[in-house]
């Protein structure tokens, strides 16, 4: 049943994703790969979309997915699942806050788990890279097509923003003027 | 005004208001209660801050979760969490229905093709960032690199990497823990 799916799907997701927001981008992109519930581009359209709403990366991301598979009662399922955690976490540990976090075994596998974030987002962001810039596989025509000089072209400029610490939104706004602009004038 | 009612609306209003997420929101959360005198104390805040790295899920539903329970118990932490999450529930379930109805539309889809190019680069620049936090050791760098390894090249599923490095970096702990009593 596809609502109880989502809910367990997005409640591994939430009890797995430490220090919130990218961090959990690479288990919502393998998730919804492996179930056929999202495609790799609207995916990433709404990564784009979380940046510019209010409200944490996750419950965004688990909102989307599940309204995209399931309508409001999918948006909800997913929602509860990936908020569950962290919810019934802190009840837990909220008595003993500071042992918890000096807790021998909790620190090690935060050294383990902060890294492994780092190693997956960027194992996410090659597949992303691929998605925008190879859509249909890497062949060598691809490098003559404008699409990919464009692509190329804004990714560098938003890079560059990002870097200069525009706001997220405002990198989402000047690449999507880019997009609407580029689209008309090269006939994409 | 009831305290029920009173985390309800704090935390939906921080929810409605903070963009990105994430430690964005701590700020806010700060001037509505420990500023206000509100529920807990400044110290409490940072506290929950920091422990909130090591537990997993978005930083803002802990913080929720634990003002909640500290103002009202068990019922004042599930109407802060409620609060906190709603207003982008709303937010996305409307803006979900409009991408699907809108997607085709020629300008919307030059849009979304220029934002996506633009999404590489800002999980590239929280890559970045991460990237400086992490402590200056080998054992960070092979986690780094065998996690990506194992996602990208040999497509283990990422769950089964967050918990194989978890159990890693206790092993590790424990080993560094024996080596500094002896």
């Amino acid at each position: 049943m596809i609502f109880l799916k989502l809910f367990l799907v997005f409640l591994k997701i939430g009890a797995l994703t430490f220090g919130g927001g990218y961090a959990m981008l690479p288990l919502v992109a393998d998730e919804a790969a492996a179930q056929g519930w999202l495609d790799s581009e609207t995916m990433l359209d709404f990564v784009a979309v979380s940046e510019s709403t209010p409200g944490p990366f996750a419950v965004n991301i688990a909102t989307f997915v599940g309204s995209r598979t399931a309508g409001v009662a999918g948006a909800v399922c997913a929602t509860a699942g990936v908020v569950l955690p962290s919810f019934i976490i802190i009840l837990i540990v909220s008595k003993f806050l500071s042992k918890f976090r000096e807790n021998c075994f909790v620190r090690g596998a935060m050294s383990g788990i902060k890294p492994a974030a780092s190693g997956l987002i960027a194992a996410a962001l090659f597949a992303s890279a691929i998605t925008v810039f190879f859509p249909a596989g890497l062949a060598p025509d691809r490098f003559i097509s404008p699409a990919f000089w464009i692509s190329a072209g804004i990714f560098a400029l938003s890079a560059v923003l990002a870097f200069k610490k525009l706001h997220p939104i405002a990198v989402v706004g000047v690449s999507a003027a880019l997009g609407v602009a580029a689209g008309y004038l090269f006939g994409l | 005004m009831n305290v029920y009612a009173d985390l309800f609306l704090t935390f939906a209003r921080i929810g409605a208001f903070t963009f990105g997420g994430g430690y964005a929101m701590i700020p806010l959360i700060r001037r509505e209660t420990a500023e206000k005198g509100k529920w807990i104390s400044d110290e409490e805040l940072s506290e929950i801050v920091a422990v909130a790295e090591s537990t997993p899920g978005p930083i803002a539903v802990n913080a929720a979760t634990y003002v909640g329970r500290s103002a009202a118990g068990f019922f004042g932490a599930l109407l802060a969490t409620l609060g906190v999450t709603l207003p982008s529930f709303c937010v996305i379930l409307a803006l979900s229905f409009l991408h699907t109805r809108f997607h085709e539309l020629t300008p919307v889809r030059y849009a979304f093709f220029g934002v996506r190019a633009g999404v590489l680069a800002l999980i590239l620049r929280a890559l970045w960032i991460m990237w400086k936090q992490t402590p200056k050791k080998i054992f960070s760098y092979a986690a780094i690199a065998a996690a990506f390894v194992a996602c990208a090249v040999i497509e283990i599923h990422p769950a089964l990497v967050i918990l194989a490095c978890a159990a890693a970096g206790i092993v590790y702990a424990l080993i560094a823990e024996r080596r500094a009593k002896k």
